[in-house]
């Protein structure tokens, strides 16, 4: 249940026109690179790599509509439940394993970044960042958060481990996981400055050890 | 409407005015007279195929696709031989004009296998040394030797390159074979509800499938045509055994329950609609198929295996292959499980090909493949119509 609603995060959590995060991505990513996108939607991101930075790889896709729209987009897709792991993957087969704004909704995170680890050279997790002011406040006025970015109620949501910043530099921290690179945006703006608190997206590019 | 009714045939309601059926069709037949070596060492002078097509060859011969069929199937694949024809080709839901498999744009070849009972060489058509029945003499044949003979097929009829190999089942293993034995001529290998090499619970049921077969009082070690007689027993209990493995719990459960024929006769006559439906597949398949044909099908599945040259490494099996892969496999299929399609994948993957892979949710077990389901066809249709020819 979680995984079919999860799958549709990419194109409901976004304005598909304005895609920082993609430039940010493309970025961390090397011309020709064998990447592998986790959740892939509907290969939007894959298909803007491929053109911009001639990359090759697949997407990893479980909802049936999102899987069609990849074949139709000519982006290689697997169908499975990440949820399993990443058992059909070699060791270190990829030059970068992404998962885009799908950590949040996956029940076993700890196993799905170490197996990104294990299968990438370098991994890039990106997630919204529960600690944003606005989050706060909706909070502190006695809500759960609904914006763009966390469009669900609390009853229908598909997140069921949302973090701040400051939880996942912690979890990289406890887990021995190198981060490389930390990026974070709102609006397609990005923040320096209290980026726990001014960031509404948090993007990370890390690596084993 | 389609009745899907074995993991070879299926009966379709389809009216022949239907402007996406291909129509009236006709078999024809490719003659060989170069000898074929065969994988058990063992030579066939000569042999012929049945064949048909379905749409136009282009001018470059770049639009051709070919069918393999599974155990039961033959080269019969879409539209009728006449008006009158109730039964249209076994996967007609899939292949005609506008069709996922649209012969628009695509020149489709079906084909009878070596060793087949509906028109091509096999055991129960004419040894020409003899001028009698090959019955038993009729050699062994591998998928490896299927794939070989196609190839003959595929150059006698002056096409070089396959646009795509499509196959369910045991089909989808010939197309698998056709990537690895011939990386050049083929540019899409579309491998449906297969698997890399058959479980030993598979081996098990084509055991008993045969046995079946060969303790029926009518096998006469296989040369039964001499005595004018057929094993249809034998038969019959194979093809109710096959039919109860390409179902699975749940649809056997749905279309049938515990529902009865009649009231209760306290019995061994048909009580149930499950045992009704059983002897009908058992009894119309009996009279129509080649036992020694069956023999040699189930034995080319429990042979095929690719990885086996190579210590079991599937992934080392497919180091030569060049053609692009789309994999499906469906949820309830327990003969040919996802896990098994999955592993096809992954070897693809360890050498870095082209490969799109989809785990239909489907409730029809094995015979998933051959059924009109509106996912599973889309995804075909949107995988073809990619295909640049």
């Amino acid at each position: 249940m979680a995984n079919t609603i999860q799958n549709n995060v990419n194109t409901t959590n976004f304005n598909l026109k304005y895609r920082q995060d993609f430039a940010i991505i493309a970025g961390w990513i090397g011309f020709g690179s064998k990447v592998l996108d986790l959740g892939c939607g509907d290969g939007t991101l894959l298909q803007f790599l491929r053109s911009s930075l001639e990359t090759k790889g697949y997407g990893v896709e479980k909802d049936d509509a999102n899987w069609l729209a990849c074949i139709q987009n000519g982006t290689n897709v697997i169908q499975m439940d990440l949820e399993a792991g990443l058992s059909g993957f070699e060791d270190q087969s990829f030059d970068t394993v992404i998962l885009s704004q799908t950590l949040q909704a996956m029940h076993n995170t700890e196993e799905i970044v170490q197996e990104m680890l294990r299968v990438g050279h370098e991994i890039i997790v990106t997630f919204p960042n529960f600690g944003y002011w606005r989050n706060r406040m909706q909070i502190t006025n006695g809500s759960m958060p609904v914006s763009k970015t966390l469009p669900y109620q609390w009853y229908d949501t598909p997140n069921v481990h949302l973090c701040t910043i400051n939880d996942f530099d912690q979890f990289c921290k406890d887990h021995k996981i190198t981060v490389i690179e930390r990026k974070v945006i709102t609006e397609g703006q990005e923040i320096n400055f209290m980026p726990n608190l001014l960031g509404n997206l948090a993007m990370y590019r890390l690596k084993k050890g | 409407m389609v009745k899907n009714n074995s993991a070879g045939t299926h009966i379709t309601n389809t009216s022949i005015t239907d402007t996406s059926s291909i129509g009236i069709v006709a078999a024809q037949t490719a003659y060989f007279n170069e000898p074929l070596q065969l994988k058990s060492g063992e030579i066939l002078p000569q042999f012929h195929l049945a064949y048909e097509t379905y749409g136009t060859l282009n001018v470059d011969k770049s639009n051709a696709v070919m069918i393999c069929h599974a155990l039961s199937g033959n080269h019969h694949v879409a539209g009728r031989y006449a008006e009158t024809d109730k039964n249209a080709g076994w996967w007609d839901n899939l292949v005609g004009p506008n069709k996922p498999l649209d012969t628009n744009k695509f020149f489709v070849i079906g084909l009878n296998n070596l060793g087949g009972c509906h028109g091509s060489s096999g055991p129960s058509s004419i040894n020409p040394t003899t001028n009698k029945p090959f019955g038993a003499d009729f050699p062994i044949v591998t998928v490896e030797d299927w794939v070989v003979s196609q190839t003959r097929l595929l150059d006698y009829l002056g096409i070089k390159t396959l646009a795509a190999i499509i196959g369910g089942s045991l089909g989808g293993m010939q197309a698998l074979q056709w990537s690895i034995a011939y990386p050049e001529r083929v540019k899409h290998a579309l491998v449906i509800a297969s698997a890399p090499n058959l479980t030993a619970q598979n081996i098990a049921f084509n055991e008993v499938a045969r046995q079946a077969i060969m303790t029926d009082p009518e096998f006469y070690a296989g040369d039964y045509y001499a005595h004018h007689t057929v094993p249809k027993r034998g038969l019959r209990i194979a093809r109710m055994l096959g039919h109860i493995t390409y179902l699975s719990d749940d649809a056997m459960g749905e279309k049938f329950g515990r529902k009865l024929k009649d009231t209760l006769k306290y019995g061994f006559d048909v009580e149930f609609e499950m045992e009704s439906y059983l002897r009908y597949q058992g009894d119309k398949f009996a009279g129509e198929f080649d036992a020694n044909t069956y023999l040699r099908m189930t034995r080319a599945l429990d042979y095929y295996d690719p990885a086996l040259e190579y210590d079991g490494d599937l992934s080392a099996a497919l180091k030569n292959v060049k053609a692009q892969f789309l994999v499906v496999s469906f949820t309830s299929d327990w003969r040919f499980s996802p896990a098994r399609s999955r592993e096809i994948v992954k070897a693809l993957l360890d050498n870095e090909l082209t490969v799109s892979y989809a785990e239909v949710t489907a409730a029809h077990g094995h015979d998933a493949f051959l059924m009109r389901d509106t996912h599973y066809h889309a995804i075909l249709r949107a995988y073809l119509q990619n295909i640049e020819v």
